[in-house]
């Protein structure tokens, strides 16, 4: 069990919370049909079933706090404050994108608001926000960087290197390891000689805990009392958030590898129907309000289309720009 | 005028960029209190502190990453990789990061940082050691190559790379640290151009780096059987300066290039291919290559003498471009 801070849950936070989740899930669910329609194209990656695990941990940072994502990251983008329009338009390759049509789904970007990637390297975002991180406690900034992973990034070398170097030097890094529990179609039991994942942070020397990823509640509460210990000059902290896609890994993916029941069971414990529930339950909620809720999606989400489908290609001669600061060959 | 090696050049230069810029400071192994493999940041961590020269385990992934995160956060650092070889264990970081950040963000996210690494053969440290693969890393789109050949440019270099607000990658070959030369301070180069280092008319030697002093050498040799040899130092091999070059061959019609690193898909074919392309008909004779033999840098002095370029052979392929 996390150590965490007490969650306000009153009427106000319970319906944000909802809110941030049912984002996610809609505009993710969008992505699907439009990668049907062949509106969007290349890898498409999606977050559904993992909605808590973003939403919970966003609710920790501070505006000008950094977020290095992965390649599964329109939920952290969108939860992070970058607009729903600009990443759908990222997504149909419009100059109007986050990343002006150069990333796509994998490689969301935003400098205003922090927002350092969409990496499509496994593990490749860890040493980034270390240097993220570094760059803060080296220039006294009270900021914190969140960097997401998957559970599959754990295998890679950078991983190791980068947990010892986040420990050792101290930096203000809050590491959240989405754990959902496979690396495309192979499973954590058959790529880790020990899946307790939050076990081989600790062995860094880093405070770690494993945190239940479907629940929106729990992650925030985690989430608080990481950061809070990051801010109290505790150095970084590790978060192991065990979580469940419910879709492919991407849009090509058959899933040979996992059976319907284990996919049926996870999808049991959806966490926007787990939150929902208990909200409704608690009386904190009413059926209405998801009705509205739900309707304030699909507004935000049918405007992201219409500015995304009215979005411009960049001009072909502007090819070669944002190579380097000057044009060179 | 001051005598100085091309080693305490580039310590030099480090120091100059510390004192000039609190937000510049030195990473990677044993750069602290060994006070840098080849010595060139001795004596830096007593003056900066272990801060701003900051050692590091020997995760080559992970502090060329950190680099690029802190040159991300407001930061000038300069990482050093004891050796290119070495530097193959953050290919993904200098590959898929560095080189890439500017462009896939759109534009918003650029990436100051300068990597420096130790380049070359010539120690009998054999085959994990030895190579050239500044050539390689020219190949990569969103990174400058930067290739100092002379105590000014090891003295000069470094400073204006940390002003260039992209990646810049400086391969020093470790033959050079112990070259010395009278250099006036303070140096004023650029990391733009190639430089004429032997001004000549018959051939035009084109070369880099390590190689430089053998192709001076080799120039020397040729001027005894009356060939003229123009000599030109590369010094950026990303971007290529292409108008020096083809400025030098329009003149002298011939062209052999030095590389130290292997023929096969290396730098030497690309200059060549910029020449056909640009210089044509201009040419006397098919243009020429010495380069390393296709082979991982073998221990025995002998044989990898034989490997690496000599300046026997650029001799004897200037020769054979002069049609003697």
């Amino acid at each position: 069990m996390a150590a965490t801070e007490k969650v306000h849950l009153d009427r106000t936070h319970s319906l944000h919370l909802l809110k941030q989740m049912i984002r996610i899930r809609r505009f993710e669910e969008k992505c699907g049909e439009l990668y049907q329609q062949e509106k969007i194209r290349g890898f498409l990656h999606l977050y559904v079933g993992e909605e808590a695990v973003a939403v919970g941990i966003m609710q920790a940072l501070q505006p000008d706090d950094a977020v290095v994502a992965t390649y599964r990251e329109h939920g952290h983008a969108l939860m992070h404050g970058v607009s729903a329009n600009t990443i759908m338009a990222e997504m149909y390759g419009k100059q109007e994108g986050c990343s002006r049509g150069r990333g796509g789904s994998m490689h969301l970007f935003d400098a205003a608001t922090r927002f350092y990637g969409g990496n499509a390297i496994v593990g490749g975002g860890l040493p980034i926000a270390l240097g993220l991180a570094l760059a803060d406690k080296m220039q006294g900034k009270s900021r914190v960087t969140v960097c997401f992973f998957g559970e599959g990034a754990v295998a890679e070398g950078e991983f190791h290197e980068t947990l010892n170097l986040a420990a050792l030097w101290q930096v203000p890094l809050l590491f959240v390891c989405e754990n959902n529990l496979y690396a495309m179609g192979t499973a954590l039991k058959l790529s880790e000689s020990q899946t307790d994942i939050h076990l081989k942070a600790a062995s860094y020397n880093l405070p770690s805990e494993a945190v239940d990823g479907m629940n929106v509640v729990d992650v925030e509460g985690a989430a608080r009392h990481a950061t809070a210990a990051i801010h109290s000059g505790g150095g970084p902290y590790f978060l192991e958030c065990r979580t469940y896609r419910f879709r492919a890994h991407s849009m090509y993916d058959p899933q040979l590898y996992r059976e319907k029941a284990e996919v049926e069971a996870w999808t049991e414990k959806c966490p926007i129907k787990r939150f929902d529930d208990w909200a409704l339950a608690a009386g904190l909620i009413h059926d209405t309000d998801i009705v509205n809720l739900e309707a304030e999606v699909a507004v935000e989400v049918e405007a992201a289309i219409s500015f995304a489908e009215a979005g411009t290609l960049e001009p072909v001669e502007q090819l070669l720009q944002h190579v380097g600061a000057e044009l060179r060959i | 005028m001051t005598e100085i090696s091309y080693r305490d050049a580039m310590g030099a230069a480090i120091r100059e960029a510390m004192i000039a810029d609190p937000r510049v400071f030195l990473m990677g192994e044993d750069v602290g209190h060994y006070g840098g493999c080849y010595a060139v940041s001795k004596g830096l961590l007593e003056e900066f502190g272990p801060e701003r020269i900051r050692d590091t385990p020997l995760s080559e992934s992970a502090f060329t990453g950190a680099g690029i995160g802190a040159a991300l956060g407001g930061m000038r650092p300069i990482v050093e990789l004891m050796t290119c070889n070495f530097s193959l264990l953050a290919l993904d970081q200098i590959m898929n990061n560095a080189a890439t950040l500017r462009h896939m963000s759109g534009g918003q996210f650029n990436v100051p940082l300068v990597i420096r690494m130790a380049t070359g053969g010539g120690r009998q440290l054999a085959a994990q050691h030895s190579h050239s693969l500044e050539g390689w890393y020219a190949h990569i789109p969103g990174i400058r190559v930067l290739a100092p050949a002379t105590v000014e440019d090891a003295r000069g270099m470094l400073g204006k790379a940390l002003d260039d607000p992209d990646p810049v990658l400086i391969f020093e070959n470790a033959l050079l640290y112990n070259q010395t030369a009278e250099i006036v301070e303070p140096v004023s180069v650029d990391i733009d151009h190639a430089a004429v280092r032997r001004e000549a008319n018959h051939v035009s030697l084109i070369t880099y780096g390590g190689s430089l002093g053998k192709t001076m050498e080799a120039a020397g040799k040729l001027e005894k059987d009356g060939i003229e040899a123009e000599v030109i130092d590369l010094r950026v091999l990303r971007p290529l300066d292409e108008a020096t070059i083809l400025k030098s061959v329009a003149k002298t019609r011939r062209a052999v290039v030095i590389d130290e690193g292997w023929r096969s898909g290396g730098i030497a074919g690309e200059i060549i291919a910029r020449i056909v392309e640009g210089a044509f008909w201009e040419l006397d004779a098919p243009p020429a290559r010495v380069c390393s033999a296709e082979v991982p840098i073998p221990y025995a002095r002998h044989l990898e003498l034989a490997a690496l370029p000599s300046i026997e052979r650029i001799v004897s392929a200037a020769r054979a471009v002069m049609g003697r």
